[in-house]
């Protein structure tokens, strides 16, 4: 059986799909959402039909992913070796509803294509309802045509609090500020001479800073929202200048009234899957080669898993990677040379943008000894300390362990990563979770119908281009 | 298609999100947490965090953010979180 599965329908996923169905392997893509397009092209979800064709008629005339069955509405929630390929688990129906289909898909070649959640900082208030993420606000607005709040204060380093700006005032809201916590995006995008100059995404970008510009909305560079103040819900933000360590410079802090916060501090990747199938992970992101091959025979990764470079970069890998798959499970393949030429370029740039909008340790100074880290177990900064004092806390397993942090629902993607900075240990062992997404006790007992055990087929080799 | 949200009926469109249809409507907090009792509504709004918990049709732990509504759903706000059940 000539198949590949993909699993994730953004910007990579839906270039590796068809990229690999074009090579006339069949091709399985998996999505936990309703329609086609991932973060970047999320489709508003009232209008009915999916903008990147019928999923459900796979090979029809106006499919534009032609012979690859979409799964829509379907999550992943584990991939388990078996003899020449993988077995790939999903539950399909309705979010956490205990009434989901069961369903396992055996293919030789997989592509990870899962993407990247927003980090948030935590600072005093920030667990507040009103304060979400830029990416939530972004998905809200998009996706179901909501702003998160009447007046919202923007706030986290990198360019992609623009596009969220930018959309929420689509939405309905009134932006107050967009707090930038690094040197200002604008400053790049009209330098020619800059590290960016070139860069597939810098004049998407200029429009959108011209659009703020038009609206009037203020966009401060070294500057964050550092408290959120309210009883139930968001009723005010405290705003600082921040050094250039991101310590707020004493005295600098302004009180501006809002009714919700929107930051986002750069990406994580969703490297569950990737680490289930023992992909190396070096920083938190996949390891992979020229090919988009991963360290697991069979096992590709494409798109911001890999990287943080925006859309255009994740379409080029997951052309790759799509290419690679199916020359994997047999299909004659001529190497993608260009799709393997915009990755290189794109991959400078990501370099640099990542270079430009770190996150600096000064965020720790925000913090107060009651400020919670760990929202799903509310463990404070406090609680974090004394445990990490009074235990040799070496690993983030152990610090898991001794302090509770991460050991809640959302298993420590949203604090890992600060809890283990603000501990001093390596926060990689946060991202190993036996269930890359909850499934109910009920539905792991039931049964589930596998597909199509894969043959003993000549096996394909890996795409061996070198450059 | 309607929808209750704590007994009180919603006028919802299809395609919209739990998260979505309590947001239009100026609803922002409806969990709270089993320690210090605290409110908690939408945060990552893509399904990572699990703090947007609700009850769906007596089914907990359901994300908001994640959830599409469907005709006749009831849905209350919830208490920590209950999982694994
Ligand atoms: C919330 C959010 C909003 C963003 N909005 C924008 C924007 O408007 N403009 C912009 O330039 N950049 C945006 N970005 C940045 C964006 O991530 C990238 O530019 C681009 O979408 C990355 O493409 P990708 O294919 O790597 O991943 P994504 O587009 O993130 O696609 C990953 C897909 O994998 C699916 N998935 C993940 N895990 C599973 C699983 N276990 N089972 C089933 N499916 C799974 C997800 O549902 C998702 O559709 C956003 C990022 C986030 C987190
Ligand atoms: S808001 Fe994070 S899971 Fe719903």
């Amino acid at each position: 059986m000539r198949r590949v599965v993909v699993i994730g329908a953004g910007p990579a996923g839906m270039a590796a799909a068809r990229e690999a169905a074009a090579h006339g392997v069949e091709v399985v893509l998996i999505d936990a959402a309703a329609k086609l397009g991932g973060q970047y092209h999320r489709q508003d979800a009232l209008e009915p039909g999916d903008r990147f064709g019928s999923p459900v008629a796979p090979g029809s005339a106006e499919a534009a992913l032609p012979e690859v069955e979409h799964v829509a509405d379907a999550t992943v929630w584990a991939i388990e070796p078996i003899d020449g390929g993988h077995r790939v688990h999903l539950r399909i129906g309705p979010a956490d509803g205990p009434s989901r289909q069961g369903r396992a898909v055996e293919a030789r070649a997989i592509v990870l294509a899962t993407g990247a959640y927003d980090r948030a900082l935590p600072f005093p208030g920030w667990d507040l309802p009103g304060v979400v993420t830029v990416g939530a606000a972004q998905a809200l607005a998009k996706g179901q045509g909501v702003a998160v709040g009447d007046r919202v204060v923007v706030g986290g380093t990198g360019p992609f609090l623009l596009p969220a700006a930018v959309s929420l005032i689509r939405a309905g809201a009134r932006v107050v500020e967009v707090a930038e916590a690094n040197a200002a995006v604008t400053g790049w995008l009209t330098s020619p001479r800059g590290a960016l100059a070139g860069w597939s995404k810098s004049g998407e970008l200029a429009r959108y800073a011209a659009a703020l510009v038009r609206r009037r909305v203020p966009y401060r560079s070294r500057t964050a929202v550092v408290e959120a103040h309210g009883s139930e819900v968001v009723e005010s933000v405290t705003l600082a200048r921040l050094d250039a360590r991101w310590t707020p410079i004493p005295g600098s802090e302004r009180r501006v009234q809002a009714d919700a916060v929107a930051v986002g501090f750069g990406f994580t990747p969703q490297s569950e899957l990737a680490l289930a199938t023992r992909c190396r992970v070096s920083d938190g992101f996949v390891v992979v080669d020229a090919a988009q091959g991963t360290t697991a025979p069979g096992v590709f990764a494409a798109g911001e898993l890999t990287g943080i470079g925006g859309a255009d970069l994740a379409a080029a890998e997951g052309a790759v990677a799509g290419a690679a798959a199916a020359k994997y499970v047999g299909a004659a393949v001529e190497p993608p040379l260009r799709a393997m030429a915009r990755v290189r370029s794109g991959r400078r740039f990501a370099a640099a943008l990542a270079a430009a909008y770190p996150v600096r340790a000064g965020w720790h100074d925000w913090l107060r000894d009651d400020t919670i880290v760990c929202r799903c177990e509310e463990i404070t900064k406090a609680a974090l300390f004394r445990a990490v004092d009074d235990r040799d806390v070496g690993a983030a397993r152990s610090l898991k362990l001794v302090s509770g942090v991460g050991l809640g629902l959302c298993q420590g993607r949203v604090c890992g990563q600060n809890a283990a900075e603000l501990a001093g240990v390596d926060g990689t062992g946060f991202a190993k979770r036996p269930i890359a997404s909850p499934v109910r006790l009920a539905e792991l007992a039931e049964e589930e119908p596998i597909e199509s055990p894969i043959d003993a087929e000549e096996s394909g080799s890996p795409l061996g281009v070198e450059y | 298609m309607r929808v209750r949200f704590e007994g009180e009926e919603i006028e919802v469109e299809a395609g919209q999100t739990v998260a979505g249809v309590l947001l239009s409507k100026g609803i922002r907090s409806w969990r709270t947490t089993r320690g210090a009792d605290r409110p908690r509504g939408l945060f990552c709004g893509i399904g990572v965090c699990f703090d947007c918990l609700v009850r769906v049709n007596g089914v907990p732990d359901v994300r908001a953010c994640q959830r599409v509504v469907a005709d006749g759903d009831d849905i209350r706000t919830q208490t920590g979180v209950e999982l694994p059940s």
